[in-house]
């Protein structure tokens, strides 16, 4: 399998309902944990929801440094940017449909503007949030996080690489925004993944071996739990001689440009995939750095300017189009689409 | 009830009317900027940088330094004026403000000059950040005072009553408001715009201690802190009742005078007022 082995990703990576699974959330509330045991300069707010954000088990080992606020987003922004200004470097938590999704301006002005390390972590974030409906699945938060000067802006794409996420988000000097979901997904990452912030990594290569990179067909660059998806309809791709390669584009500002121009100079055909509306999103910044670097044919996969609405996570994941057959007929459309 | 001496009393009304003239001076150079408000609070401002805050000009990152957070930016050029006069930087510099590459932005910035404490303009979100401020510092054990002054009419963002309710709860006896209660915004007079009233039951009822005083006097100005100080289980917030544009007749308590400079004619006229007051201020509007 032309899985890069130094990404050291579970073995039987295919075998989706044999994968052990947790939704990213569940690796934010360990990464913090661990981080606020690492630095007592580590504090945690959290918008009522202490517990659907994983903030508990912070809240729990050190409830001197846990502060409720309560249903209050904007003030969750605003308090958090008083305390880094002190000197602290606060976690704040909600639902990222309410954080960053109600508490914009402040965290623009007052965090980013004032470069203060905050760390907003949105969860529940995508369509996948399920039952709840389209009021609760936040799919433009990355369009209005990554424009803003300082940011930094994180899409994990499992547990395992939401705690490293979050641990590496306490050591940035400024703001972050760290995005998670909250329905379990596969684990196909293990601790020996490397993870740095702003490095995407190439997570499968169909010429890997061969080490004939300009015959490469098409690059799927993916975030989020999708990465998954992305490698199921690659494996299923490559029985039919295409090739191949996967990137987990997890930091989407800033971006891994070098990785990324790389891979549209190898393929000279890009698919992106996100669970995000695919105005603003990831996919939207990595056809930033083409047009200007190196321009090859892009299809977007993610939500096209739609509302989500209620259903089970996967249903509305094949309803809005973010399924394996979605990725799988987007490769061949921009395929199509590559200048010969 | 704590009495300045006369002398000291003196000192402040000159050092207030230097920094009115500045602010004059600053914005008819700048040819926009906010008028009324800074002149409205250049006796509380005068009174803070020259007599109640602890700190440092020359030291503007001192760690026990007290923090001043202006929530309300829109009316940096008093506090730019004041700290220029306090020594922070040297007076000229004032005539940079809201110039390409200046550090006197049209609104506060933290990175941009030291010793604003925190970035500021959009109303409503200065209390939280005084309270986060506040609240770390608490935690932390630390002696400073956490000040911020807000304008009225930002009373009106659902943000600061958030803060207000958190203030509360956390009874941020290290934090002090103060609202410059000029009863005028941009569009006119605050109770026909969206009413405030009954402004001190609001923030009692959110568990603050309240005060209120004639923000032109400085005996009470300087009162009112330290009875602040002394309050122990609550957050205190002064309601500080100011004459927007105080110290020129003929746009006292004009709203319209909210957001706009005087032009060069109107300058020259309004610093030849200020002249002939002097040190009077206080006792020429009585």
């Amino acid at each position: 399998m032309p899985i890069n082995p130094k990404v050291k990703l579970v073995e039987n990576i295919l075998e989706k309902e044999k994968l052990e699974q947790a939704p990213t959330r569940k690796g934010y509330g360990e990464g913090l944990l661990a981080a606020g045991e690492l630095n007592e300069k580590i504090v945690a707010l959290c918008a009522d929801l202490t517990e659907s954000t994983q903030m508990h088990l912070f809240a729990k080992k050190f409830p001197q440094r846990f502060i409720e606020m309560g249903v209050a987003e904007q003030n969750l922004a605003t308090i958090a940017a008083g305390l880094a200004n002190y000197g602290k470097i606060p976690f704040i938590s909600s639902y990222a449909m309410f954080s960053p999704g109600r508490n914009w301006e402040q965290i623009r002005t007052t965090i980013c503007y004032n470069d203060v390390p905050v760390k907003i972590a949105g969860s529940h974030a995508g369509v996948s949030v399920g039952p709840d409906g389209a009021t609760h699945q936040a799919v433009e938060d990355i369009a209005i996080m990554r424009p803003i000067p300082n940011m930094t802006v994180i899409n994990p794409c499992d547990t395992n690489e939401a705690k490293k996420a979050t641990m590496a988000a306490a050591l940035v000097n400024g703001p972050v925004y760290l995005r998670f979901a909250r329905e379990k997904t596969p684990v196909f990452t293990t601790l020996d993944t490397p993870f740095e912030v702003g490095k995407a990594e190439i997570f499968w290569d169909s010429l890997i071996e061969v080490r004939l990179q300009s015959a490469l067909d098409v690059a799927i660059i993916a975030c989020g739990p999708l990465v998954h998806n992305a490698i199921l309809a690659t494996a299923d791709l490559e029985k039919e001689g295409i090739k191949i390669r996967v990137i987990n584009n997890h930091t989407i500002k800033p971006m891994d440009e070098k990785t990324i121009i790389q891979a549209a100079k190898d393929s000279g055909a890009v698919v992106t995939v996100e669970e995000h509306q695919v105005q603003g999103g990831m996919g939207s910044a990595v056809a930033e750095v083409l047009a200007k670097n190196y321009p090859v044919p892009i299809e977007f996969v993610g939500v096209q300017n739609r509302f989500g609405e209620s259903g089970t996570p996967n249903e509305l994941i094949e309803h809005f189009g973010m399924g394996v057959s979605h990725i799988k007929e987007a490769v061949k459309k921009v395929l199509k689409r590559k200048i010969k | 009830m704590l009495h300045l001496h006369e002398s000291k009393i003196k000192f402040l009304e000159e050092r207030a009317n230097a920094v009115r003239q500045s602010i004059i001076e600053m914005l008819v150079e700048a040819g926009s900027g906010h008028t009324a408000g800074p002149l409205g609070m250049a006796d509380v401002f005068t009174a803070f940088y020259f007599h109640i805050l602890n700190h440092n000009p020359k030291k503007p990152y001192w760690e026990e330094r007290d923090r001043l957070i202006l929530s309300n930016g829109h009316i940096c050029p008093v506090r730019y004026a004041a700290m220029a006069h306090a020594g922070y930087f040297p007076l000229e510099e004032l005539k940079t403000l809201r110039k390409l590459g200046t550090r006197l932005q049209g609104h506060p910035h933290r990175a941009a000059l030291p010793g604003v404490e925190t970035t500021s303009g959009p109303l409503g979100s200065g209390l939280s950040q005084a309270s986060g401020y506040a609240y770390g510092a608490k935690i932390d054990g630390r002696k400073f005072k956490v000040y911020c002054f807000m304008s009225d009419a930002e009373q009106q963002a659902g943000n600061t009553w958030e803060a207000a309710m958190f203030a509360g709860k956390y009874k941020l006896n290290n934090l002090i408001g103060l609202i410059d209660r000029n009863n005028i915004q941009i569009d006119g007079m605050t109770e026909d715009i969206m009413p405030l009233e009954p402004l001190r039951a609001k923030y009692e009822a959110f568990n603050w201690h309240v005060l209120e005083i004639d923000g032109h006097n400085f005996e009470e100005i300087v009162n009112a802190v330290e009875e602040a100080k002394a309050i122990y289980e609550k957050p205190t917030v002064i309601i500080s009742h100011n004459i927007p544009g105080k110290g020129i007749k003929e746009i006292e308590f004009d709203y319209k005078w909210h957001g706009i400079p005087p032009n060069k004619e109107q300058a020259a006229k309004f610093l030849a007022e200020l002249r002939t007051l002097g040190g009077k201020i206080k006792s020429e509007h009585e």
